[in-house]
């Protein structure tokens, strides 16, 4: 087994200060917010992860397209490693907005359209990994995953499309959001500094997470290649 | 004494006349009927080589051929459920069966009715739906017929589009029976064009997905499980675009209302039918 290269060393430990300096800018730097005060902190991060869940599912897509195009399974291992960590950060996303939501909106969930899309798009990928346990070949796996993750990823948007028909209580920060959003704010240069480095700082970090999912995944692949051998 | 006796000889051997003559009718019926089966059996065979072979031998044009590709393939499906009739009765079956859990679960009252009228009218189709296009794409599977049509020279496309044609037929046989039970059960008229119109074009983008899903579905270890889990999020743009178009036109919403939803709902038919046929191939290709 090839050692862990130097690169991704510091890249995990370069991810892991940023997160921490970031943790403490979010605390200690950013300004309170008049309105919502402290709750409003949780906006950095809810952002971030927003942004690294999505961007992730998107990596996922263009993996799906050229594994389908190549035939390569080394795509494949980055396409379900994009999937798992897109997924997880939604998750995050979720939580940290419901948090924020229930002193803001005076409740934990509400059927709004960005909540619906949100968790629609967590079940889509939900059921992408069971898709893939279901199948033993590698091959058909890779294929009907990439094939769902395209699909997937297509029907997110439809979906809140279709929604967006209803109005929408969440708030746009950046841009003109709807005259019906409750709990909006504007942000003062100091936010702006955090936001964009907590933005910053979990792109890094999905940079890390990315690759070391690959190598784990490779090396679950040479593990079945070796439980292969044995059984013959 | 030998009165009786002539008597008796001659009755066996008027019997034995009698049965030779039933035994030379039957021979001759049986004879008549191998005689009409090998017919038949000559004309079934020979509808078949002649479209395999009308690509090289009629020089028709690749369209009529590619018809007469999916037609094969959807009156093949259509007299499957003719002779064997288990899809369309268990669909039916637990359509209406949920029909009758809604009215219990809802409480179905004039008032409320007209609310959860387009609703349970979607769930219902949704989930018969699903029972469909599992069972049309299982059969298919577990007998190699999919090979066989994979192996078939036609284009890839006209198999899928001919299977889903078929599961188009079935949802709509269902819906046609579902209809005037629910409008006879509730004592609302259902028969409304716009609202068939709605179930029409919803019916098209579910099915569109459903078919390859489906596709993809039986080729997994858990497939009757898997496939509501993998159609349901991913079609519910659909879903959610007919419930809201049929409930207005269910409370006579005015028209200006109604046209966003069925313009998004032409655009995802669209979008899923195109979708639907490009990943087709690369679901079945092995």
């Amino acid at each position: 087994m090839p050692p862990k290269p130097l690169p991704l060393k510091i890249l995990d430990w370069a991810s892991l200060a940023m997160l921490a300096v970031a943790t403490y800018m979010v605390f200690f730097y950013a300004p309170m917010e008049r309105v919502m005060g402290n709750v409003q902190r949780v906006f950095y991060f809810h952002v971030a992860t927003g942004w690294v869940g999505f961007l992730s599912l998107f990596v996922a897509v263009i993996v799906g397209i050229i594994y389908l195009r190549t035939n390569n399974l080394k795509w494949d291992i980055v396409g379900l490693a994009a999937v798992e960590i897109g997924l997880m950060f939604s998750f995050i996303n979720i939580v940290t907005g419901s948090i924020w939501a229930r002193p803001i909106w005076n409740t934990w969930w509400t059927w709004d359209p960005r909540l619906v899309t949100a968790t629609i798009m967590e079940l889509i990928y939900f059921a992408y990994l069971m898709l893939r346990q279901g199948i033993e070949n590698p091959v058909r796996r890779a294929r009907f995953g990439a094939v769902y993750a395209i699909l997937g990823f297509v029907s997110v948007p439809i979906s809140f499309m279709s929604i967006r028909i209803w109005r929408t209580i969440h708030p746009v920060v950046i841009g003109s959001g709807s005259s019906e959003a409750q709990g909006s704010f504007d942000m003062t240069s100091q936010m702006l500094t955090v936001f964009l480095f907590s933005l910053l700082v979990f792109t890094v970090l999905f940079v890390d997470l990315l690759w070391n999912r690959i190598r784990l995944g490779q090396y679950g692949e040479k593990i079945e290649q070796l439980r292969l051998k044995l059984m013959v | 004494m030998e009165s009786r006796e002539v008597d008796k000889v001659d009755r066996v051997d008027r019997v034995d006349k009698v049965n030779r003559v039933d035994m030379v009718n039957t021979v001759d019926r049986v004879d008549r009927l191998d005689k009409s089966t090998e017919k038949s059996a000559i004309t079934d065979h020979q509808s078949p080589i002649t479209n395999h072979q009308s690509p090289i031998t009629n020089h028709q044009s690749p369209i009529s051929n590619y018809l007469r590709a999916l037609t094969a393939i959807i009156w093949k499906d259509l007299a499957a459920e003719l002779r064997s009739r288990e899809l369309l009765s268990a669909m039916l079956m637990f359509a209406l069966l949920v029909i009758l859990i809604f009215n219990f679960a809802l409480e179905l009252n004039v008032k409320e009715r007209q609310n959860v009228t387009s609703g349970v009218l979607w769930v219902t189709f949704a989930f018969a739906g699903t029972l469909g296009l599992n069972r049309s794409m299982a059969t298919e599977h577990d007998r190699g017929c999919l090979d066989g049509l994979l192996l078939a020279p036609v284009d890839r496309s006209s198999i899928y589009f001919g299977k889903m044609i078929g599961n188009l037929v079935f949802m709509f046989i269902v819906e046609a029976i579902v209809l005037p039970v629910y409008s006879l059960l509730y004592n609302t008229n259902l028969f409304h064009p716009g609202l068939l119109l709605v179930i029409v074009l919803g019916s098209v983008g579910y099915v569109a997905v459903g078919t390859l899903l489906a596709t993809m579905a039986v080729q997994t270890r858990t497939r009757d499980i898997l496939l509501p889990i993998l159609l349901f999020p991913l079609v519910l743009p659909v879903v959610i675009t007919a419930v809201k178009a049929s409930s207005g036109f269910l409370q006579a919403v005015d028209m200006a209302e109604i046209w966003p939803s069925l313009n998004l709902l032409i655009v995802y038919d669209v979008i899923f039918v195109a979708l639907a046929f490009m990943f087709f191939d690369y679901v079945v290709e092995e």
